[in-house]
């Protein structure tokens, strides 16, 4: 299988033209195929990619899975996997058919739904896979098409602005990414990731109008990058376009938003920034650690005040993308382990969140906290899950979400105190706002007639939300399933970084020791 | 060596005499009865003379003591122009038909206008030059106001005519300084004389005012007012005309100028064009967000695209001219596409170019809708539809040459006129409801173009066509 991987990344892609080509018309049977096609499809994708997984040794740091073909103007389609993205690649595939299967009562336009999910599929899962920095950013901004279709045609009453916003936000981060891309290639004469991950791009310090920039070129490459993955995590105060785009979009382009779409960003960083520039990243570690720990805070007190389901969700995800980003500047083992570990929890757990969300809204059709109250009384079923995730986000022992918030917090204690203190009280803020938004929606009397009539969970939604739980559950009793495929690739990242920056020229280390 | 002479401008020579035979024949015999087959005869004409430029082979020929160039690079741009003329009059025989202003004279002045355009890539001496571009711009003024009756396409015309004899005021001005200070017309003795050591002052004037003098013809800011005046008062099929071959024809006498004459001196040009390439993509990013007319939008878009295939040519270099030539094709594959589906936009019959019309085009016509989509975040150059890889090579020449500024304004401004881009998209599948839509046009000719190239902006992801090795033969051949 020379392949595999453009086999499982244009997967969702053929499925998507044969809807666009063979399905036709708007009625009750159209509309159901166009769902089976789809479901089918990602299903297909997801059990392909097992063997990816299978195949895949962890000790061996180099791209596996390597795919190498001529492109045009000079530039190759490369693909492979790697310790750090093959989880990413396990994680897209995994969570498709959930999104797709959440997606059954959608009854408007659903075959171009359905397009336009399995397009993002394939345009995610190149993301984390491509090897050419162009086909990377042709993936990682193509991703911003169907999306800003999905919030735009299925979203909520503010759906335009949600959906121009993000388009715009994002766009205007990785076009500044693009000029610097453009810079990479004059400088190394190459596209190719794996060699530009051990070319030293020049780090003498200049001035350009009047400004002294510490690591010169690194410096300025790295913020460019930087203001890509940052919108893109997104990382305070950049983050503002994210409530917005969750509020709006329906709930499977939510579920799709957080548990993928948000993993770029860290993602980039660990591929591009960390490992091409680490004399960049180790001037501007400390700023981007105390970005970290005010987003913790910020977005966790923001949090609290939400009135909107959705909207407490998507800073909560705000707040432990600050996690992620404070470990992955750390650079070292825990708090890099920590970083994926984490993206890939707060994958299964936000997902899950908004699927509840989703659960609710679908039949009350309002994300007003204040609209519900009292629902254990109805809904034994709901409560019981909602209740699980609830706790994972809060970062219980058990599950997931405490293993990424304890190693990211155990990595940066020894890099900063004072940042991991102040993160630190982010897990208490994090209980203080998903506990008391499980407190209003669930617990209490039922009092509001509306709510009287509701029914439990059906037997789709218990199936949607079981392989969630299980993976929650598994993650986080037994982690080392995840940092037994990381650990290596994490180790020799770290590695890489750690000689660049000794043998950096002096006058970046003085500069940047304070 | 006459003959040979001859020779060399034979493809110009047959579309010249094949012009005068058309209206000489026509003016006897059926007049306007016959508009319709001749629209249709020269653009089978233009696809052939097309094929036989392409494959008429390697190697740079001169005719006339240099005065007109035949190398690989004015080939390129020339079959460009024949192949984009060609469809804009397939795609006009019928709109301009059933109006009633498909008169015989339309298709055998754009002839003309194309057998002046060929002049202008190929000019090696400035007396060619404006030969060309004077041939080109007064069949252009003519078939700018062809609806006779309507006095917004009379307007077009006449805006369109004098500014564009102010320009050419410019140019001429500048020629005879160029003129007066190197003592030839000839390109290779202008490029000698500009080369020894530093520039004259009086040269440099000279250079000045041609540039600006170019720059109205690609409608470049601050040379630009007649644009969206002239896009919106002419008939839409000659606003589709306009946007394409014109604007490569003006590019391509653009990169000739700069380099075959003023090639040594790199540095006196660059500021001047890079100036006016970071203008034009703010003023067209900027200006179009407002509009409501759609050809009011692409005549601010392509002043847009014209900033950036400027940004190539700001390079100075033979990687920015293949830049510009792969962003100029890429453009005019999209325009084709952008046109043909405007001019299929109607509501009751009567042609409509207002945006809000498009509400919800995506219900009614979803196949076009999907299309246009491709267009529209192509002229953005939202990968991974080719307009992005027309912008990847303009940056990576931009900033290759020491522009890295320009490249980085570059990229912003393409952020800004995203906005409008989406705009389109949004009427087209968020917006209300709306009783009053587009009519079903079924055009086939107009909906395969449409779809056309819409696939050529998806499937030319895979290898551009080709047009890579003919565009860096075609910058070599300009640039040495």
């Amino acid at each position: 299988m020379d392949n595999l991987l453009s086999i499982v990344t244009f997967i969702p892609a053929i499925a998507a033209v044969i809807l666009l080509v063979f399905l036709h018309g708007d009625d009750a049977p159209a509309q159901r195929n166009a769902k089976w096609v789809a479901l089918i499809a990602t299903v297909i994708t997801f059990l392909i990619s097992l063997f990816i997984l299978a195949e895949f040794d962890p000790q061996d740091t180099n791209m596996q899975f390597v795919e190498e073909r001529d492109w045009l103007l000079g530039l190759k389609y490369k693909m492979g996997v790697d310790g750090i993205s093959v989880l990413f690649v396990m994680l897209t595939t995994f969570m498709m058919p959930l999104t797709i299967a959440a997606s059954w009562g959608v009854n408007k336009r659903v075959k171009e739904y359905m397009i336009a999910f399995l397009l993002l599929e394939t345009l995610m899962l190149g993301v984390f896979m491509a090897l050419d920095l162009v086909l990377f950013y042709l993936f990682f901004e193509a991703g911003l098409i169907p999306m800003f279709l999905i919030i735009g045609i299925w979203g909520g009453a503010n759906r335009i602005y949600a959906s121009f916003k993000f388009f715009l936000y994002t766009f205007l981060g990785s076009v500044l990414m693009l000029v610097a891309m453009v810079a990479m290639y004059a400088d190394a004469g190459t596209t190719d990731i794996p060699t530009l991950m051990n070319h030293s791009f020049a780090a003498e310090s200049f001035s350009i109008l009047g400004i002294h920039v510490v690591g010169g070129l690194q410096t300025l490459l790295f913020l460019a990058f930087f203001a890509s993955f940052a919108v893109k995590m997104p990382m305070w105060p950049v983050h503002t376009w994210l409530p917005d785009a969750h509020v709006q979009a329906p709930t499977a382009g939510s579920v799709v938003l957080a548990a993928i779409l948000l993993k770029m960003g860290g993602y980039g960083f660990l591929r591009f920034s960390l490992p091409m520039f680490p004399i960049g990243a180790d001037v501007l570690s400390d700023f981007i650690l105390w970005m970290s720990a005010i987003a913790i805070v910020y977005t966790s007190l923001v949090a609290l005040v939400q009135e909107d389901m959705k909207k407490l969700i998507a800073y909560s995800s705000v707040a432990h993308m600050g996690y992620v980003t404070m470990g992955i500047f750390v650079a070292n083992q825990q708090g890099i382990d920590g970083a994926i570990f984490q993206m890939i929890s707060h994958g299964f757990i936000s997902g899950a969140l908004f699927l509840c969300v989703g659960v609710i809204y679908d039949r009350m059709h309002t994300r007003e906290i204040d609209a519900y109250g009292g629902l254990v009384n109805k809904m034994p079923a709901y409560a019981l899950i909602f209740m699980f995730f609830t706790m994972a986000n809060v970062g219980l022992p058990g599950t997931s979400g405490f293993v990424g918030e304890f190693l990211t917090l155990m990595g940066a204690f020894q890099k900063n105190t004072w940042v991991a203190a102040i993160a630190t009280s982010g897990v208490i803020l994090s209980a203080a706002y998903a506990l008391w938004l499980y407190r209003r929606v669930v617990f209490g009397d039922l009092i509001k007639e509306s709510l009287k009539t509701m029914n439990d969970m059906t037997a789709r939604e218990k199936w949607i939300f079981a392989p969630l739980v299980a993976m929650t559950l598994l993650l986080g009793v037994y982690p080392s399933l995840v940092t037994d495929i990381i650990g290596p690739s994490v180790e020799a990242l770290i590695l890489n970084y750690d000689t660049a920056l000794a043998d950096a020229p002096a006058s970046t280390q003085i500069a940047a020791s304070h | 060596m006459i003959s040979a002479d001859l020779n060399i401008i034979l493809p110009e020579i047959v579309l010249a005499l094949y012009a005068m035979g058309a209206l000489v024949g026509a003016v006897y015999t059926g007049k306007d009865a016959l508009a319709g087959l001749l629209t249709w005869a020269t653009a089978l004409l233009f696809v052939v003379v097309g094929v036989w430029i392409g494959f008429s082979g390697a190697g740079d020929r001169e005719a006339f003591d240099g005065m007109f160039q035949d190398d690989s690079f004015a080939r390129f741009a020339k079959v460009i122009i024949l192949w984009s003329a060609a469809a804009v009059l397939a795609m006009s025989q019928e709109y301009m038909q059933r109006r009633g202003i498909l008169r015989f004279e339309y298709p055998l002045l754009v002839v003309l206008a194309v057998v002046g355009m060929m002049m202008m890539v190929s000019a090696g001496n400035l007396m060619s030059l404006y030969m060309g571009l004077e041939l080109q711009s007064l069949a252009l003024y003519v078939v700018a106001s062809i609806r006779r009756e309507s006095s917004k396409s009379t307007e077009a015309g006449m805006k369109y005519f004098v500014l564009g004899a102010l320009s050419s005021g410019l140019l001429l001005y500048g020629s005879s300084l160029v003129y007066g200070f190197s003592g030839t017309t000839n390109f290779a003795g202008i490029i000698q004389a500009a080369g020894e050591g530093h520039t004259s002052l009086g040269l440099l004037f000279g250079l000045v005012f041609i540039v600006s003098g170019l720059a109205f013809k690609v409608s470049a800011v601050p040379f630009h007012m007649w644009t969206p005046d002239v896009y919106e008062g002419a008939p839409t099929p000659i606003t589709a005309f306009f946007a394409t071959a014109p604007k490569v024809a003006a590019m391509g006498l653009f990169a000739r100028v700069v380099h075959d004459a003023f090639g040594g001196v790199v540095g006196d040009w660059q500021q001047i064009v890079a100036l006016l390439s970071l203008l034009s993509m703010y003023l067209g990013a900027v200006a179009a967000i407002g509009q409501k007319d759609i050809k009011r939008l692409m005549a601010y878009s392509s002043i847009a695209h014209m900033g950036y295939a400027l940004m190539g040519l700001a390079a100075g270099t033979e990687m920015g001219v293949k830049s510009m030539l792969i962003y100029m094709a890429i453009y005019v594959a999209t325009n084709i596409g952008t046109f043909a589906f405007i001019l299929s936009m109607e509501r009751d019959g009567q042609p409509v170019t207002d945006i809000r019309s498009l509400n919800m085009y995506s219900k009614r016509e979803p196949g076009k809708a999907i299309a246009v989509l491709i267009l529209m975040f192509s002229l953005a150059g939202v990968p991974p539809f080719i307009g992005f890889f027309g912008k990847l090579e303009v940056l990576r020449a931009a900033y290759d040459a020491g522009l890295a500024w320009l490249a980085i304004a570059g990229v912003i401004a393409s952020v800004i006129g995203a906005y409008y881009y989406l705009r389109i998209v949004f009427f087209m599948y968020f917006g209300d409801e709306d009783a009053e839509g587009l009519d079903k046009n079924r055009s086939p000719v107009l909906y395969g173009f449409l779809m056309a190239s819409a696939a050529v902006l998806v499937f030319g992801l895979i290898n551009l066509f080709g047009i890579e090795g003919p565009a860096t033969i075609a910058a070599a051949s300009l640039v040495n």
